[in-house]
């Protein structure tokens, strides 16, 4: 910019107040840009063009318009895909909510060793999911596993866990809520750090006993939190790869095949890589019609709660 | 202290027992997995404490001829994604925080939101065109996918916060933009680069869903090999386990030397990769 207005004066003179405009940023942000069009938007471009065209490895590619998007709702093993996730995706949404509600509660307590053990408790968020994935295959087997072990030790029969059609989802879920609670523990965490500490004093005043302080005081003001713990919770859930394919690649069967399951089959073993960009396109759009949704819900029940408190 | 407290302490240190114990005894019996003979991975009831240690399950891991290429693989590929992301992520994140350019982040929460396998498809084409399958250059290039968000996320957060007087009084006395933001505003930074980096390295080094696409026999990532190990190799526990501690012993290292950098991070941005 400086540049231009030294070597051409008729242009210095019709904006003299240019020198005076500090040099801009964007020197900063290029070189981050041509990444992010050439490793995010591009391949975004791409996989909407080759949903649109018959792409097969090794044979040769027609545009076949919306084609494989007809093909999906008529897929018996897509349409299974989409119960298996959302089943999935619940499951671990709720549960992780629930129990890092409760362990940010704990953890906002003061006690001796309290940063070394939320270290702890975040190592299974932090560890290499296919390192984990592998241990819990080891305990989930039927005859040698742990887990069965410590069923019998309460007296309770052995499970199939991931080797049962019936079993496999909820037995995923417990590694994933193993896994994620504590993401939704730091986000709790976060927002009960911002909690005033007056309400409890009168209310501890009147007599309310520990859950009536959390049911009326904490759990209000905590819920913006909540709801970003949930939103992102359900982008994650929804989009679980390492853990399935790890331990039951969808089995068995496709007792455990979710939407992004299916999506590896289609492309990288049948290489069909025309319908599998369509199952992309089609899954990213349901993720953001799901947080969409979410938000909405949110908005609504902050109508409510005003409606409420006026 | 009253007996109401000295309830209170028991049933909080309780709580905290409770809550810890899955993650605790997760990793014990990692441990213990890797550090038995067969004849006590194979027994039941199960053994916790075995009598004799079979350190050789290690030795055996490290010793087998292809994990050190595969060590090497893990080191290129984070190594190589977390320095040009921070390279590239650092300005940018200035830039973006200083333009107070918000809506460029929407590119980042899509970037956040895509699964992962919807880049393999396109940029594996990509690779196959270019010849560069068979090389470590696909994974470094699509694991940028994961650092380059995660460090532009955190640096708009942390160039938010630091003061802008400081960078104003050296334009004033003649610095230029390049070097108010490397002598003024990077020093000032340096605890948003070490989360950033952190967080980058941690995310990058447990990748697995690029490199069972992209990865040959020579180009594995540790995470790859180790799912090999489950489907092809190993049948034996000991190894096994063994080598899924030694993939992912770095990562909870950091976690629990860096875990206030780690949750001050995802706190903030609540990032993940894939």
């Amino acid at each position: 910019m400086s540049g231009v207005t030294q070597t051409t004066p008729a242009a210095a003179e019709a904006a003299p107040e240019r020198e005076w405009r500090p040099p801009s940023y964007w020197p900063f942000v290029v070189p981050a840009l041509v990444v992010v069009l050439a490793v995010i938007v591009f391949p975004w471009l791409f996989t909407i063009w080759m949903s649109l065209n018959q792409w097969k490895v090794g044979s040769p590619t027609t545009f076949v318009g919306l084609a494989n998007y007809v093909r999906l709702p008529n897929d018996p093993r897509f349409v299974e895909a989409v119960g298996h996730t959302i089943l999935y995706t619940a499951l671990s949404v709720l549960l992780p909510l629930i129990l890092g509600t409760f362990a940010a509660v704990v953890f906002h307590a003061k006690f001796p060793g309290r940063g070394f053990l939320r270290g702890v408790f975040i190592m299974p968020m932090m560890a290499t999911p296919v390192a984990i994935a592998l241990v819990w295959t080891m305990m989930f087997h039927p005859q040698l596993g742990v887990l069965n072990y410590l069923l019998s030790l309460v007296g309770l029969p052995p499970q199939l866990w991931v080797f049962h059609p019936g079993t496999v989802i909820p037995s995923l879920v417990l590694v994933e809520t193993w896994q994620w609670t504590p993401l939704v523990m730091l986000i709790v965490l976060g927002g009960l750090a911002a909690i005033p500490t007056e309400p409890y004093e009168s209310a501890q005043i009147d007599g309310a006993g520990v859950w009536q302080m959390f049911r009326y005081i904490t759990l209000p003001l905590i819920t913006p939190f909540l709801f970003i713990a949930g939103m992102i919770r359900m982008i994650d859930a929804v989009k679980s790869f390492d853990i399935i394919f790890a331990i039951t690649q969808g089995g068995p069967g496709s007792a455990s095949e979710t939407i992004n399951l299916y999506l590896y089959s289609v492309a990288f073993i049948y290489y069909d890589l025309g319908y599998g960009s369509a199952i992309a396109v089609v899954f990213f759009l349901l993720i953001v019609a799901m947080a969409a949704m979410m938000l909405h819900m949110r908005q609504r029940t902050l109508w409510t709660e005003i409606g409420g408190g006026a | 202290m009253s007996l109401r407290q000295i309830l209170g302490k028991i049933g909080l240190w309780f709580a905290v027992f409770v809550i810890v114990s899955p993650a605790i005894l997760f990793f014990l019996w990692m441990a213990s997995l890797s550090l038995k003979f067969e004849v006590d991975n194979a027994a039941y009831p199960p053994v916790f404490f075995p009598e004799r240690i079979a350190w050789k399950n290690y030795a055996d891991v490290l010793a087998s001829n292809r994990f050190l290429t595969y060590f090497v693989n893990s080191l290129i590929v984070t190594g190589s994604a977390t320095g040009l992301a921070m390279l590239v992520g650092v300005p940018a994140g200035y830039g973006i925080a200083r333009m107070a350019a918000h809506k460029s982040a929407i590119v980042i929460l899509i970037a956040r939101i895509t699964p992962g396998l919807s880049y393999l498809i396109p940029l594996f084409l990509m690779f196959q065109w270019l010849g560069l399958l068979g090389t470590l250059v696909p994974q470094i290039i699509i694991h940028l996918v994961v650092t380059v968000p995660i460090v532009i996320w955190i640096m708009i957060g942390y160039f938010e916060t630091t003061p802008l007087e400081l960078e104003e009084a050296a334009l004033i006395d003649g610095a230029t933009r390049w070097q108010v933001f490397r002598h003024v505003a990077l020093p000032i930074a340096r605890p948003g680069l070490a989360v950033a980096f952190i967080l980058a390295v941690i995310f990058s080094w447990n990748n697995f869903v690029f490199g069972i696409v992209l990865a040959g026999r020579e180009t594995r990532t540790l995470p790859v090999a180790v799912y090999n190990m489950i489907s092809f190799d190993q049948l034996s526990w000991g190894p096994l386990a063994a080598a899924a501690l030694i993939v992912t012993f770095p990562v909870l290292l950091l976690t629990v030397l860096a875990q206030r950098q780690i949750v001050a991070g995802l706190t903030a941005g609540a990032v993940k990769g894939g």
